[in-house]
């Protein structure tokens, strides 16, 4: 039995692991494969109050290491349900842990296309992280899907890299920054493929075209080497719908107090409907959901 | 057993006439999620006597990425008898990569 159990070991858990540590709990952090989250996969952080330049691994292996330290026990066991109770029980593949409280910090995923193939393409053209995986498509053709930031800016750095970049955007306005796309226009090798969306993928054991579908229903096939999947993110709350209430995208409804509809379990982090998704509001949440637990096992 | 570094001249020997399976990382060291994933490599190749590993790096190893039709990293391939007999993106939990090695 644990006094707390945290389901996620990015900044968000990892930052509750220490606070209850601190305050002398019993705390389980449960991750599915390693620690770090979503940041890992940033070259530089540099908002990060005191690290003025740190990569997001590093950043979150010191913060792994600090919890660490202080004694939070770590398990890389993806969790698949939560049973609440006086006692809440936490569901793995392999066991069943027991808390007294139980704090959700799960983060987001990569939302898919849905287009037939994509899974089996993963690696093998169609990716979701363009600064992980742009050196691959130097002076080749790349494709990006997405009309907000994050896919403007893969458009921008994959233009510094692939001979050409498609950028495939659903309507003909961006969500994203003006600015950005002002950019974008102003480079000879983007294509905008506008009132678009993805509807196929042509491959021959790795990607070769992508199916086009314009507004009007008509289709066409342009010739890329890679994908790049830009359409937002998705929490990861699937698994925990029966013991906290989640708004129409799948968001953990809490306010700023972490509190869930289920006493004792918490939320924190992106996976937490609110404004602002960055590594110290994770951190914050981390900090609010471990106090608001500890106050409830007092 | 350690993560050994190989590279285009000696991945035949190593990798393709190894009589054990090997599971091959490819990585870069710019890549936070392949920093992540050694470590669960490692302690496996301390568990697994029967099964090799190797890493490529692919920033130094543009030739065997290529040829491997690496695009996306960390990318963990594993070979039997010099054929590829399964792959995986991204970290995966170390159960996972020992459902990939099999029996062995």
């Amino acid at each position: 039995m644990y006094d707390i159990i945290i389901v996620g070991a990015g900044p968000a858990g990892m930052t509750a692991a220490i606070y209850g540590r601190r305050a002398g709990k019993s705390v389980l952090v449960l991750e599915a494969a390693s620690y770090g989250g979503q940041i890992i996969n940033t070259p530089d952080v540099e908002n990060y109050p005191s690290a003025a330049h740190i990569s997001g691994f590093d950043l979150a292996t010191q913060i792994y290491e600090q919890a660490k330290a202080l004694g939070a026990e770590f398990a890389f066991e993806k969790v698949t349900g939560i049973e609440d109770g006086d006692v809440k029980t936490v569901v793995t593949a392999k066991n069943r842990y027991e808390g007294r409280t139980v704090i959700i910090a799960t983060g987001s995923e990569n939302r898919k296309l849905g287009v037939a193939g994509e899974d089996e393409l993963v690696g093998r053209g169609v990716s979701y992280c363009a600064t992980c995986d742009g050196a691959f498509y130097r002076k080749k053709t790349v494709a990006v899907v997405g009309g907000g930031n994050t896919a403007l800016e893969d458009a921008l750095y994959l233009a510094d890299l692939a001979e050409k970049v498609y950028l495939i955007h659903r309507r003909d306005q961006f969500r994203g920054d003006e600015t950005t796309v002002a950019r974008l226009r102003e480079r000879e090798n983007v294509e905008l493929v506008l009132n678009s969306r993805v509807t196929g993928l042509i491959a021959e054991k790795k990607l070769k075209a992508v199916e086009v579908t314009d507004k009007d229903g008509n289709t066409s096939q342009l010739e890329v080497n890679g994908l790049f999947v830009a359409v937002g993110r998705v929490p990861e709350n699937q698994n925990f719908a029966s013991v906290i209430e989640l708004d129409g995208a799948g968001y953990a409804v809490a306010g700023e107090n972490c509190r869930t509809r289920s006493a004792g379990i918490f939320v924190a982090g992106d996976n937490r409907v609110k404004d602002v998704r960055q590594l110290v509001t994770a951190t914050a949440d981390g900090a609010v959901a471990a106090t608001e637990a500890i106050k409830y096992l007092a | 057993m350690a993560v050994i570094e190989v590279n285009k001249d000696n991945f035949a020997s190593e990798v393709l006439s190894s009589d054990k399976p090997v599971v091959a990382d490819f990585y870069a060291d710019w890549c936070g999620p392949c920093k992540a994933l050694r470590p669960i490599l490692e302690e496996l190749s301390g568990e697994r006597e029967d099964v090799k590993f190797v890493s490529v790096n692919i920033d130094d190893e543009d030739e065997l990425a290529d040829e491997y039709d690496v695009s996306s990293i960390p990318c963990v391939v594993v070979f039997k008898n010099g054929q590829e007999a399964a792959r995986s993106i991204g970290i995966k939990p170390k159960d996972a990569i020992e459902e990939m090695v099999g029996g062995a």
